[in-house]
């Protein structure tokens, strides 16, 4: 009779003060607090307003090309000798990840609101170039921050967000990373609070960037869901995702989680190794709750409370912290989360291409790792979806310089 | 000397009130760009001129400063620093001076992380007076502020150009010590301060508190500061003493054996412009 109660739904969330039990909230400082919370009343009333998602839904069909399909992969089910793989291919998405579902839904709220011009950060480019897209098409300035070594590292897109207009800042600050290319955005927020949006590419920052970004990622989820009732007459038995900030991660998961039946892992990046100091970006399984970018949450902090860099071979995984609502997932035990090396990574790359023809990004390429540990050890009838959350393209320089292949 | 009862902050204001004059707010960060010449620096300030001390406590991410303050947090985190450290710093400090109140300034994760009761009840030993936590609106500070309470520390707020009349009462109310009025829409040390359209936002903060207001972000000269003590009750000067500070070292960021002096210099300079 003592068992404690769990919520009735485990979507409701957050509160109303931004919270997912101790996770999220607001911590930013005065100056951004009046413009978060005008953020958060458009977006209430963008949400109230019919025509606001007919909009959204309009672009994403006729611009984006949704829905993604949903691909039974089943060379790769047939190699690994398991379970059966099936893939939500949001990297076919018009820019090739799932970035731009959550940058049109948040461009459309800042011309609702009237901003003159739209921000970014960015880490492989990915939300850059989603962001930078919208604009282009929405006839908005754009400027998007990047770490100087990001910026050196995924040149291809660097000249695609110039190419779609998009203003290029390189930031030196601290490690030119994508933690510092966040904290550019914020501090170039403070200074142009009235005119300017902040286009957040992640489940992260101050409330209600979390729960924006989840709502509408999670098109994902829900058209997964109705194409895997319609294709196969029920619910997969285990969503696998790659877990940077967590946005396609939280997109998925979002419209199963009263699912009991539905067993969910967020790949995180595991490096070099989660043994090794400071060689990953997995912030459940390595680091411990604190406060940054406006959010409490799991976060790779030293002894004292400095923030680390993390590393992952993917620029868009090498965030040291990760979205509140997976923090709050992770300690309730709805979603088990687990890490994936570099070199796991690397190879799943690889097998994916080879066996489906389809290159993915190095982001879920981790979540296929996970998947190919995972599929051997189960069942030909249980059912596994992964979100193929971004093609490869941009990762092809990247990939031969590991092989040791010159291009 | 520290009148019973009353926080040095409250005793300090009170005492320029009666003279007749604003105060001279003065901010360094621990440990930069090492802790003994940060040491020296925090020691002669009083004598300098600074009528209440802020130290900086060194944090990897600080969001709302600019790149001068930026550059002395990544020094002073390579020379070592640590919340402890800078409490360390204020226990000497207060040995020889009782009066001069002392505020801390940083970002909330390395409080988190040291503990939050234990970091009030530490800082309140070692002589601090006052916390300002800038990524702590009111609306988040319940994991601090019962023991900053409890400690006697005054919780110092910033409020800004942007906090409107519907946040003001409430934002001031869960405000003590002073008022930190941020008088730029930015970041510290990089736009010239508006000394009217402050003068014009200090009656409408006066409306509803009755704490000294000293205003911030954006003071770089000794007019700029004269003024400010003159339109508030007092003035808060960084970015320019850092600046002085990183300009006083070697190629290899060393101190050097001017870095004292030029940091005093500058302080002198606005005091006199303060005193006026």
């Amino acid at each position: 009779m003592n068992k404690p109660l769990l919520p009735n739904s485990l979507r409701t969330g957050p509160d109303e003060a931004g919270r997912f039990g101790t996770f999220g909230g607001r911590y930013v400082a005065e100056t951004l607090m009046p413009c978060i919370l005008e953020v958060e009343e458009a977006y209430k009333a963008a949400r109230a307003d019919p025509s606001f998602e007919a909009e959204w839904r309009h672009l994403l069909q006729h611009y984006v090309g949704r829905p993604s399909p949903l691909w039974h992969a089943k060379r790769l089910t047939a190699h690994l000798g398991g379970a059966q793989v099936w893939m939500k291919r949001d990297e076919l998405n018009h820019t090739g990840a799932h970035k731009i579902n959550a940058v049109l839904g948040q461009i459309l709220l800042a011309k609702r609101m009237g901003k003159k011009r739209v921000i970014a950060e960015t880490g492989a480019g990915q939300h850059g170039v989603a962001t930078a897209t919208a604009c282009a098409l929405f006839d908005l300035p754009c400027t998007v921050f990047m770490g100087a070594t990001d910026v050196e590292r995924q040149q291809p897109n660097v000249f695609r967000m110039k190419l779609l207009g998009a203003e290029v800042v390189p930031v030196t600050s601290g490690a030119a990373t994508l933690k510092d290319a966040m904290n550019d955005a914020l501090r170039h927020w403070v200074a142009n609070v009235t005119d300017t949006y902040y286009c957040i590419g992640t489940v992260a920052g101050p409330h209600p960037y979390p729960q924006m970004v989840r709502d509408f990622q999670s098109v994902i989820g829900e058209e997964a869901r109705a194409q895997m009732l319609e294709a196969t007459g029920r619910l997969p038995d285990t969503l696998v995702a790659a877990i940077g900030g967590g946005s396609n991660a939280m997109g998925l998961f979002h419209p199963f989680l009263d699912d009991a039946s539905v067993a969910m892992h967020g790949v995180e990046a595991g490096g070099h190794g989660v043994d090794v100091p400071n060689g990953h970006a997995a912030s459940l399984t390595g680091g411990r709750p604190g406060v940054l970018h406006g959010n409490r949450t799991y976060l790779l902090q030293d002894e004292q409370g400095q923030i680390l860099e993390g590393h992952s071979i993917s620029a868009g995984l090498d965030y040291p912290g990760i979205g509140p609502e997976h923090s709050w997932l992770h300690e309730l035990g709805r979603v088990q989360y687990m890490a994936i090396t570099d070199k796991e990574a690397l190879e799943a790359f690889q097998l994916c291409t080879k066996l489906e023809g389809i290159i993915p990004a190095l982001e879920p390429a981790h979540a296929l790792a996970h998947v190919m540990k995972i599929a051997p050890t189960l069942p030909a009838d249980h059912i596994i979806c992964m979100n193929m959350c971004g093609r490869g393209d941009k990762d092809i320089f990247a990939v031969a310089k590991h092989l040791g292949v010159t291009l | 000397m520290n009148q019973p009862g009353k926080s040095r902050i409250a005793s300090k204001f009170a005492a320029l009130k009666a003279a007749g004059r604003g105060a001279l707010v003065t901010y360094v960060q621990g440990y930069d760009p090492d802790p003994a010449t940060s040491m020296a620096i925090l020691r002669g300030l009083p004598g300098a001129g600074a009528d209440l001390i802020e130290i900086g406590v060194p944090f990897s991410d600080p969001m709302a400063d600019g790149p001068i303050i930026q550059a002395a947090g990544q020094r002073a985190l390579k020379a070592g620093a640590t919340p402890a450290g800078v409490l360390a710093m204020v226990r000497d400090f207060r040995a020889e001076d009782d009066a001069t109140p002392i505020i801390l300034m940083g970002y909330l994760n390395p409080i988190l992380s040291y503990g939050p009761e234990r970091f009030c009840t530490d800082a309140a030993a070692s002589g601090v007076d006052g916390l300002i936590v800038v990524d702590m609106p009111p609306e988040e500070s319940a994991d601090l502020a019962p023991f900053a309470t409890a400690q006697g520390l005054d919780l110092i707020r910033l409020i800004a150009p942007t906090t409107d009349d519907a946040r003001l009462p409430g934002a001031l109310r869960s405000c003590s010590g002073f008022i930190y009025y941020v008088s730029i829409t930015g970041i510290t040390g990089t736009r010239a301060i508006g000394m009217a359209d402050v003068a014009a936002n200090i009656p409408r903060i006066r409306a509803h508190t009755d704490l000294p207001i000293a205003i911030g972000f954006g003071i770089r000269t000794p007019d700029d500061a004269g003024q400010a003590a003159r339109i508030a009750d007092g003035a808060v000067v960084g970015s320019s003493l850092v600046d002085a500070l990183a300009k006083s070292l070697d190629a290899k960021g060393q101190a050097t054996p001017g870095t004292v002096r030029a940091v005093l210099d500058t302080v002198r300079a606005l005091a006199n412009a303060v005193r006026g």
